[in-house]
Parts: structure tokens; C-alpha cells; sequence
């Protein structure tokens, strides 16, 4: 059995530790690329939006690679990500793909239920290599989260543009290959250092200023689908923060749901004066993080969302409110298969002048 | 003493246009040129135009904005780089300073800028629809045998103008043809396209964004009186089109050039006009270092590279 799964930003990293340490053969697919979006939009419905279709290219490429066997987030609610395990089998099994498919739904208190679907996966496994096999994986994704939020604090001030960015995907490597905890402990100390490396000297010495990311959780983990957005800002100068890191949506969707603790209620509590009613996705948190960004004095808002996400559509009508309210600035890019670099890249520049030149003057006052 | 000058060039898909500014902000000189699809030529053309204008000022500073902006850059030499929406942004706020909304139509993109006290507070371009709305009308005037300058001249004479179905181009233009079968007068059917352009554009452009007096129009589109009496009446409120509405984007990047030099120590990075008779050419190559299969894009003068872009991962973007 060689099992595959969809790419989400630098997720790979800690699912194919988990898997792996379970003893399963696990067949990661070619980072996404045009090649990628192009197969996955031919053989996807023109409506479905962008996270199937990549992932359908993901599949493809990886069921070429020799995986066999699909492992896939099931969903509830509005959004139709919780339909996409299905209609993605549908889609593999008519082009005449043989697979295994393996949906894993969202827990919801349900342990055995999850048990079961990973046990089709992982096969019979003693508890202690369970154990063993989560924490590695636990440790990898701390970590993965800890460079990725260092990278973005560096890369305004780094003295040679990109270097930040080689910096953090070296010290990626480096976590992704260790194969004890006490190694990933170490690629995380070597990666911090070269990073750290990277300011120019007296960089940080300016304040940069400081625009927060949020939206739909794909397209804003997955660099390959949003052009790059975060390293695009901090090489024009920003600090960039993301309202959401792999390690929170573990946290959140999978373990206080495993275990049924109450998920954290800031992000709605935020937004409920503007929008208090589950609307799937997580158009509450876009506009929740908006709220709370505009508290810790950022200078901007982007919202990410693919095109045709209803969750995102709704928050999108929301934030105008939001940005009228609190005096802070809120751009929204939405992404397809159609998409143009130039497009987007005019609109970051031009949201940057409007924040930059709106700091300065606030500054000379 | 020569007097300081500002070189100000956009260069859009439709038409590329230079401005020369005096320090004072006034236009000494401006082109508004079609850009044919072929940018390096138009701007050469462009400058040697410009000729007589440069022997009497000392160009002090150079910049560019529009689609083409990277590449006018590397070959006059720019001291300043900005996206389009800034530079309009500036331009607006120059002339009319009160401005609090700025309307913009060109060739291919439309856009909306609002201002507060000489401000950037929000903007829009066009994303799924409402784009080309320049080269719409062109066409439409084209086939309907009327001079595009007259276009909406004939538009103001209509007094019960047509509804015409806006939603997209393509089915404007079967509705319009519809209409004129219907035997609908020809005056009544432009006046209602103004009117579809225009509830398309606050519809998908201005969505969502606190559209205030005072208002300014510009753009190529703002040159017809149709259009502009279109937003008038949709907007319930005065529109005015700055004089120089058609190069403003230009204007801006000389005044952003001018604000750059203010606070930099060293002397404008203008190639000078010698520079221009040079042999430039774009080439591109698709790099197979990965499945992106980036197209990368060679800008050469003579037989050098002098700049080099397109790939996703950057490895080509450094020479």
C-alpha cells in the first residue's frame, strides 16, 4: 500500500512523518505547479473551486508516481469541502485511476469512528508506537510553524532579497529529514541561526509595517495557489502575520475535536457584531482575526479566498463594516485557475503604498 | 540654466502616454500614443517625439507605471516604479485636492480609488468582468460607422435612451444588434450602452465602496460625454473630468519621480536620449527547471541582457 495525500502549505512535512512512522509507504506528490493546476482544472467541474482542483492534480501526479491508496479530510457544514472526498473518488475512479480512497471525517467526540478510518490506513499498531509516531510528528509541525513565523519577522529586513526564504526552505529540509525528535530539535536551532543571519545589519532598526493575512485556510497556507502573497509583502518591506498556522488547524480541528474540548471562542466572540451566525468555512474566523487585528494596531487586512467560496463571500460583504469601524485598512483577493501573477502583484503594491503612505502620514502627525 | 523637469511615462495595453512635468507640477509636454502591442518601439517613438521638449529642461527625474511599467523602466532608466493605482491616486489628488472618489476607465482596466483628504482609503480594479471597457466602445463605434470622438456627443442627444443588457460584452453587443433590428434609433441604443457600461462598472467595480463627491472621471473613457453623463445620472451628483484626464496615470508617475528624488541624494538614473537609439529586444524561453515551465523574458540592448523576468522561483531574476 503507498499512501498519498492532498499538499496544504508545508503540511506534507508532518503527515508523511505520522504515516510513516506508522509503517506505511507514503508516496508525497510533486509540490504544486502549472502542470499540477492544469490537470487538476481539466478534470474538475468549472464551479468546484480552486482547492479540488489542485488537489485532483495532486492526486493525479502522485497516483503516477505509484500511490495507490488516497487519504482525504473529510468535512460537515455549508462549505462544500466536506463533499470534495467523494466527488474527488467520482472524478479519479472515471478516468480510470484504480485506488483506494480513504475519508477521514472530522471527529467530532467520535473516537472510534476516526480510529476505524486510520486504522484502514496504518494497519494494527501497538499504542506506544502510536505515541511515539504523534509526538515526532507533533514535534515537526511546532517546528514547521516556528521557522515559518521566524521567516516572516526576517524576511522586511533581510540585506539580500530571497534570502530569507532560502534560508527557511534549507531549514525546512532539514526538519522534514530528521528522523528522531532530538533531530528536528537541532534542524530547528540550525534553521533559527540561519535566519536570524539573514538581517541585514541594523535591519529591524525601521519599523516595517505590519499587514495580517486571513481568509480560507487553503489558499492561505498553500504559497503555490496565492502567488506567493506573504513572501511577495515581506519583500516589499512588510511584517506579515497569518491568521491561521498548520499547528492551530491540527489543534483546533482535530485534537478539541478528538476530545471534545470547547474550541477557542476569541474569533467568534470578535465577530459577533458583525456576523454571528455559522456560515461555514471559516467565514466567522476571516472576519473575527480582521477584529482582532484592528485591536493590536496592524496597519492591514488581506483576505485570501478561491473563487466561488461562499464562507469567504459572505465575511468579504462583512468587512467593509469592519474596516469602516475600526479605521483599518482591508484588501480582498480571490483566486482561480485564472488568475494572473500581474494582477495580483499590482494590487499588493498598490495596498502597500496605500498603508505605507497612511503610516507615514500618522507618523508626521 | 536649464529648468528641472519630470519624465512621467504609462504604458498601458492600449495606449502608452508621456508627460513632462515642471517642478511646479504643470505639464510642459504630453503624448498620448497607441501601444500597438509593441511597447519598447512606442516608447523610442515616443521620446524622439519629445526631442525639442528635452533640449530646453534637465530631466531630474523618471517614472513609470502601468502593465509595462517594469520594462519602460530598464530602458529609460526610471528612478521610480509604481503600480497604476497609485500613480492615478496622485495625479487625482494634484488637480483636484478636495477629490474624494476617482473614477478610472481605460483600454482594458477599470478601477476605483477613494480618497480622504488626499488619501488612499480603499481601491478596486477590475477582476471578473468589467474590463476592456475602452476597447468595447471602440469597437461598438466602429461598427456602428460613428467616429469614436463623436461617440458620445450622440449619446447626449438621446431623450429615451434603450435598456441594453450589460451584463457582459458579448451579449451587449447581440442586445444592441437585437435593438437595432427593433428599429430603436441609433442615438437611443448608444446612449443606453453608456448607461449598461456604467451599471456594470458601479456594480462590479464600485461594489461595496463609499462613493462620495466630489468625483473625478479619468481615463481614455472619460473623453465621452455619454459615459460621463451616464455616472451623473446614476450617481446623483456632479463628475468632473480633469483636463488632462487621459495621461493622468503618466502625471503620476512623474510626481511620484519628483517625491522620490526629494528625499534621495544622488542623480536621476534617465538613460538620456542617446540611450533610446539603441537596439533593445524582448526574447523568452520557457525554463524547464521545474513543471512550472516558466516563461522567462530577456530584455537586451545591443546584444546585453540588461534585465531579466518571469519566474516563479526567481532564479532567473538576477543577472
Amino acid at each position: 500500500m503507498k499512501v498519498t495525500f492532498a499538499h496544504m502549505g508545508n503540511l506534507y512535512i508532518t503527515v508523511k512523518a505520522l504515516l510513516e512512522d506508522l509503517g506505511v509507504e507514503v508516496v508525497v506528490p510533486p509540490m504544486p505547479s502549472k502542470r499540477t493546476l492544469s490537470i487538476g482544472s481539466r478534470h474538475s467541474p468549472e464551479f468546484a473551486c480552486l482547492p479540488l482542483k489542485v488537489n485532483i492534480g495532486n492526486y493525479i501526479e502522485a497516483l503516477e508516481l505509484g500511490a495507490d491508496t488516497i487519504a482525504m479530510a473529510g468535512g460537515v457544514g455549508p462549505c462544500r469541502f466536506g463533499l470534495y472526498g467523494e466527488v474527488q473518488r467520482e472524478i479519479l475512479k472515471g478516468l480510470g485511476y484504480e485506488f483506494d480512497m480513504v475519508i477521514i471525517d472530522p471527529p467530532q467526540g467520535r473516537l472510534r469512528r476516526v480510529l476505524q478510518q486510520v486504522g484502514r490506513l496504518v494497519g494494527r499498531n501497538s499504542v506506544g508506537r502510536y505515541l511515539r509516531a504523534v509526538r515526532l510528528a507533533w514535534a515537526k509541525m511546532t517546528a514547521v510553524d516556528e521557522l515559518e513565523k521566524l521567516a516572516q519577522r526576517v524576511r522586511p529586513f533581510e540585506s539580500r532579497r530571497g534570502e530569507a526564504s532560502a534560508a527557511l526552505e534549507r531549514a525546512l529540509r532539514l526538519v522534514d529529514e530528521a528522523s528522531s525528535i532530538a533531530g528536528v530539535k537541532g534542524a530547528l536551532e540550525d534553521g533559527r541561526e540561519a535566519l536570524l543571519d539573514v538581517k541585514a545589519p541594523g535591519g529591524g532598526a525601521h519599523s516595517a509595517p505590519r499587514i495580517g493575512v486571513v481568509g480560507e485556510v487553503y489558499v492561505v497556507l498553500e504559497p503555490f495557489v496565492n502567488f506567493d502573497v506573504e513572501r511577495r509583502l515581506g519583500e516589499m518591506g512588510v511584517l506579515v502575520e497569518r491568521s491561521i498556522y498548520i499547528g492551530d488547524w491540527v489543534r483546533e480541528h482535530v485534537f478539541k475535536d478528538l476530545l471534545r474540548l470547547r474550541k477557542g471562542r476569541r474569533p467568534y466572540d470578535l465577530a459577533k457584531p458583525y456576523l454571528c451566525h455559522f456560515v461555514g468555512g471559516h467565514g466567522i474566523e476571516t472576519v473575527g482575526h480582521t477584529v482582532e487585528y484592528a485591536h493590536r494596531r496592524f496597519d492591514g487586512v488581506i483576505q485570501l479566498a478561491p473563487f466561488t467560496c461562499m464562507p469567504e463571500i459572505v465575511a468579504q460583504d462583512v468587512l467593509p463594516s469592519v474596516s469602516r469601524d475600526m479605521g483599518i485598512p482591508v484588501m480582498t483577493l480571490i483566486f482561480d485557475e485564472h488568475s494572473s501573477d500581474a494582477g495580483v502583484l499590482t494590487r499588493l503594491e498598490a495596498f502597500v503604498d496605500l498603508v505605507e503612505r497612511s503610516r507615514s502620514r500618522r507618523d508626521a502627525m | 540654466m536649464a529648468r528641472k523637469a519630470y519624465l512621467g511615462v504609462d504604458v498601458g495595453s492600449v495606449s502608452t502616454n508621456l508627460v513632462l512635468l515642471s517642478e511646479e507640477g504643470e505639464v510642459i509636454e504630453k503624448l498620448y500614443l497607441r501601444t500597438r502591442g509593441e511597447p519598447i518601439a512606442v516608447i523610442q517613438r515616443g521620446m524622439r517625439m519629445l526631442a525639442t521638449a528635452f533640449s530646453g529642461v534637465d530631466v531630474a527625474g523618471v517614472g513609470t507605471t502601468g502593465s509595462g511599467r517594469r520594462l519602460a523602466a530598464v530602458i529609460l532608466g526610471a528612478d521610480c516604479v509604481k503600480n497604476e493605482i497609485t500613480a492615478h491616486a496622485v495625479a487625482s489628488a494634484r488637480f483636484v485636492p478636495e477629490v474624494r472618489t476617482v473614477i478610472e476607465i481605460g483600454g482594458q482596466d477599470s478601477k476605483i480609488i477613494i480618497l480622504r483628504d488626499g488619501m488612499v482609503l480603499d481601491f478596486a480594479m477590475n477582476t471578473v468582468c468589467a474590463a476592456g471597457t475602452g476597447s468595447f466602445l471602440d469597437q461598438q463605434a466602429a461598427r456602428l460607422g460613428v467616429p469614436i470622438e463623436r461617440f458620445g456627443e450622440l449619446a447626449l442627444t438621446s431623450k429615451t435612451p434603450v435598456r441594453i443588457a450589460g451584463r457582459c460584452a458579448v451579449f451587449a453587443e447581440s442586445d444592441m444588434i437585437h435593438k437595432q433590428q427593433m428599429g430603436h434609433r441609433i442615438e437611443d441604443i448608444v446612449a443606453g450602452l453608456c448607461e449598461a457600461l456604467v451599471r456594470n462598472y458601479l456594480s462590479n467595480v464600485g461594489k461595496g465602496k463609499d462613493i462620495r463627491p466630489p468625483v473625478v472621471f479619468q481615463g481614455g473613457v472619460a473623453a465621452n460625454a455619454g459615459m460621463r453623463a451616464a455616472f451623473e445620472k446614476a450617481l446623483g451628483t456632479a463628475v468632473a473630468v480633469p483636463e488632462h484626464y487621459n495621461v493622468m496615470g503618466a502625471i503620476g508617475a512623474a510626481l511620484l519621480a519628483m517625491e522620490e528624488m526629494e528625499c534621495r541624494n544622488e542623480p536621476s538614473r534617465f538613460r538620456g536620449l542617446q540611450a533610446l537609439d539603441m537596439d533593445y529586444s524582448a526574447s523568452s524561453f520557457e525554463c524547464r527547471g521545474c513543471p512550472n515551465l516558466c516563461e522567462v523574458v530577456n530584455i537586451k540592448m545591443g546584444r546585453e541582457v540588461i534585465a531579466r523576468w518571469g519566474s516563479r522561483c526567481g532564479r532567473w531574476d538576477c543577472l
